[in-house]
């Protein structure tokens, strides 16, 4: 590996920048490495992908720290239980049923809103928990790196989520590596960022994701922009679909063998093709005009 | 007595529905005298998750001993346990015909759930 060009970060303010697709497989987690690798120790890089993380295959990661997170679910104590059923009435999602005989909790069903906790007259609902998945934490170079795993069988991706947003650093340019689509681990991925990228395709498929994802930053309101990745491939209705919705494209990556190549060794191309430190530099000072706008 | 079955209308020659919890009414009838009531499983059709549970809930809240349907997921399953109630899937045909099987005793009490949670 030989040195990186150290980047002169543009304004003094840090800012959080998620990559984000609508369609999979487009090179987010391409981009967010190589862009993380870029801007050194002034980034940290999340990868929110809790699903299926894997920013960590592309770097060399020295991991500090792992740790348990759980989500609150009720236990009921019997003993203090009257049966009133408050605790049912108040549950949306089923997740606690009071019986005559005995009060039935489900756990995967529980969303740890306490509000079983809150209505219960007999103060018989104790804090138990349910196992999300594990937060693990290190660094690459300089760069500090933080992903989630959610447990095999777990349902409910935006709680480790937020786990793993809360170790965003303010003095950090944090680069979020987001899942694909379009539902609640994006849009809670996506949540308090100043910028979003997506990438895409410019492919049918690549637009139709797109525009879905578009209209999740647009509800969001938070600024986005661009990235078409195999630049050269399909059609250029992509562009056409930004230009007039005045949506920039930030940056182009040309459809290449030799990025294929390096991708499929888990290399980054920051550190294997010189062109791409010019590009990342390009695309962070973009972002930046926009944000600190 | 009272006895339920998940049904697709409130009478007695509506079909049994094959699904528990997402099933429009619940027939509670009492077998001896074929008295019966359509109970409303609307709460449950609405529902995002948790419609077996809540199913379950409406059913045991109308002291029905024994439930009649198609099949029944693991989380209702635990429900009915807990309550005593005895389950019995793979019901088919028309309700009235489903109550004539179960008072000539031809149908076994299910010792398990006869379908997976949708959920995990």
């Amino acid at each position: 590996m030989h040195p990186h060009p150290v980047f002169d970060p543009i304004g003094a303010e840090k800012m959080i920048i998620t990559i984000a697709s609508g369609k999979g497989g487009t090179g987010k987690t391409t981009l967010s490495t190589n862009l993380a690798t870029f801007l050194g120790k002034e980034a940290q890089l999340l990868d929110c992908d809790v699903e299926e993380p894997n920013a960590h295959l592309f770097l060399d990661i020295k991991w500090d720290e792992k740790q348990t997170v759980t989500a609150v679910i009720p236990e009921v104590d019997e003993e203090k239980c009257s049966h009133c059923g408050e605790c049912g009435e108040i549950c949306q999602f089923k997740a606690i049923a009071p019986l005559e005989s005995t009060v039935l909790v489900f756990p995967e069903l529980c969303h740890s809103c306490r509000g079983c906790f809150l209505v219960c007259p007999e103060d018989a609902i104790k804090e138990g928990s349910r196992e999300l998945g594990v937060l693990e934490t290190g660094h690459f170079n300089s760069t500090e790196f933080t992903h989630g795993r959610l447990r095999i069988g777990e349902a409910m991706a935006p709680p480790l989520i937020k786990k793993v947003k809360e170790r965003i650093k303010p003095d950090k340019i944090a680069i979020l590596d987001a899942p694909p689509g379009t539902s609640c681990p994006v849009v809670n991925t996506m949540m308090d960022s100043d910028y979003i990228v997506l990438v895409t395709e410019p492919t049918p498929f690549g637009l139709h994701d797109l525009k879905l994802a578009v209209g999740v930053t647009k509800k969001l309101g938070i600024p986005c922009g661009i990235v078409i990745n195999r630049h050269g491939i399909g059609d250029n209705k992509v562009e056409q679909w930004a230009e007039n919705q005045e949506i920039p494209v930030l940056l182009k990556i040309p459809f290449d063998r030799k990025v294929a190549e390096i991708y499929a060794e888990g290399k980054l191309l920051v550190e294997e093709l010189p062109e791409w430190s010019g590009m990342m530099k390009d695309l962070i000072t973009k972002i930046r005009k926009t944000v600190d706008r | 007595m009272k006895i339920a079955v998940s049904a697709q209308g409130k009478d007695l020659d509506a079909n049994v529905d094959p699904r528990f919890g997402r099933a429009p009414y619940f027939i509670i009838i009492d077998p001896d005298t074929m008295e019966y009531e359509a109970v409303d499983n609307k709460q449950s059709l609405n529902m995002p998750q948790g419609a077996g549970v809540q199913a379950a809930m409406t059913v045991i809240n109308q002291n029905a001993e024994v439930l009649l349907t198609g099949n029944c997921g693991p989380k209702a399953f635990r429900a009915f346990k807990a309550a005593n109630v005895d389950v019995i899937t793979g019901v088919k045909g028309t309700v009235k015909e489903a109550v004539e099987k179960f008072k000539r005793g031809e149908y076994k009490i299910a010792s398990a759930p006869s379908v997976r949670s949708h959920w995990s």
